[in-house]
Formats: C-alpha cells, structure tokens, sequence
C-alpha cells in the first residue's frame, strides 16, 4: 500500500518536473533579453538537481545525491561567469 | 510510513518547481521573473531533498542532502543579486507598471553630490565605472 503511494508519486514527481523544464526551455529559448537567458538557464540547472535528486530515490540509489551536490556547486559559479561578463561587456 | 511522508514532500518540492516554471512564463519582466525564479526552485531542490534524506536514513545521504540545500540557500541569492545588477545597468526594460525605483533614487542623490558626473542618473553605467575609476574597476 505504502509502497504503491510512493511509486505513484515517484511517477507525478517525474512528469511535474519534467514539464517545469520544458516551459523553463521555452523561457530560455523566447528570451528576450541576455539575463533573462541566464535565470533561465540557472533555473533550469537548479530543476535538473531536483530531478537528479527524484532519480536517485526512485533508483534507491544513494550515489547519485552526489550528481546533485556537483550540479549545485558547478551552477553557481557559472550564473556568477555570466553576470561578471555581462557587467564587463558594458564597460568596454 | 516512511513511504508516505517521503511522498508528501516530494510533491511539494515538485509543486514549488511547477510553480517557479510557470511564475518564469508568466511574469512581465526580468526582476519579477528573477524572483519567481530563485525563491521557488530553491524551495523546491529543498524539498527533494529533504525526501531523500528520509527516504534512504544513511548518515552520508543526510550529508550530502543538507550540502545540497545549504549550498543552494547561500547561493542562490548571491547569484540572483548579481545578474540582477548586471541587468539593471545593461539596461534591460523594466514593467510598465513599477512604482518606485529606490536604486534609481540612489544614484541621483548620489549624482547630487557629486555633480562633475551629471551623466550618473542615466541607467547604462554602473557608479564607481565612470570616468577615472573605469581602468581601476577591470583589474
């Protein structure tokens, strides 16, 4: 019974977060401006540590929260990348 | 049990990052869009893991779950505020409809005082790069 709950709302879990990132896709792909690319894309990497997360539980796989932890720490510092060069590109 | 409670807040984490996509479609503009953006997929990363914390009960997954969602919490802000500075000054277009402007008022109390930069009140250079900080402010 418990079980059956949890592989139901393993399955809703997948199909919300999958059609949060496509509309997040669309988002990045209508644009219209540069930054609103960026937050796009960072939201659609935070999404992608959720859903990676999601994977692990439905794999009863613990390894890869560590997939998640990486993602977070790479993101970061790209959304940071952008935003140095968007600011850089304007001085010049 | 377990199961039930690992359900419940695996829904919720799915139902904030449903939310964040749609508040990214449906906003007006890059702040609002930015705030729909940040708050909810942070809140929602949190909420699966947490699940999977109380899913697997392994001292290392408890770990590497709470990294993950204190990571994002000190991040994610940071990041939000600097694209939202770097946009405010490229200029992006802001709604229509916004009241108040409180960095604009800034900065031209700030041009006030310093009425050799009178070009400071436009929106498009950031204060501290015009003029002779520009080659300070590259390093």
């Amino acid at each position: 019974m418990a079980d059956e709950i949890l592989q139901w709302s393993l399955i809703a879990t997948a199909v919300m977060m999958t059609i949060a990132i496509v509309i997040v896709t669309f988002c990045l792909l209508r644009g219209p401006t540069l930054p609103d690319r960026v937050v796009a894309l960072d939201l659609i990497g935070t999404l992608t540590a959720g859903a990676i997360g999601v994977y692990a539980i439905s794999q009863n796989e613990p390894v890869y929260i560590l997939v998640s932890v990486m993602l977070a720490v790479v993101l970061f510092v790209g959304t940071v990348a952008f935003a140095y060069y968007v600011q850089r590109g304007l001085e010049r | 049990m377990i199961q039930i409670l690992v359900s419940v807040l695996m829904l919720f984490g799915a139902v904030f990052s449903l939310l964040g996509a749609v508040g990214m479609l449906r906003m007006p503009d890059l702040l609002t869009r930015l705030q729909a953006a940040t708050m909810t997929g942070t809140l929602g990363v949190g909420f699966v893991m947490l699940a999977a914390s109380v899913h697997f009960q392994d001292l290392g997954v408890v770990a590497k779950s709470l990294l993950v969602v204190a990571f994002l919490f000190l991040t994610a802000p940071i990041a939000a505020h600097v694209i939202a500075r770097a946009a405010y000054f490229l200029p992006v277009p802001l709604w229509k409809h916004m009241a108040l402007d409180d960095l604009k008022q800034a900065i031209d109390a700030q041009a006030v005082d310093a009425p050799s930069d009178a070009t400071k009140s436009e929106r498009g250079t950031p204060p501290g790069t015009t003029g002779t900080s520009a080659g300070q402010a590259r390093r």
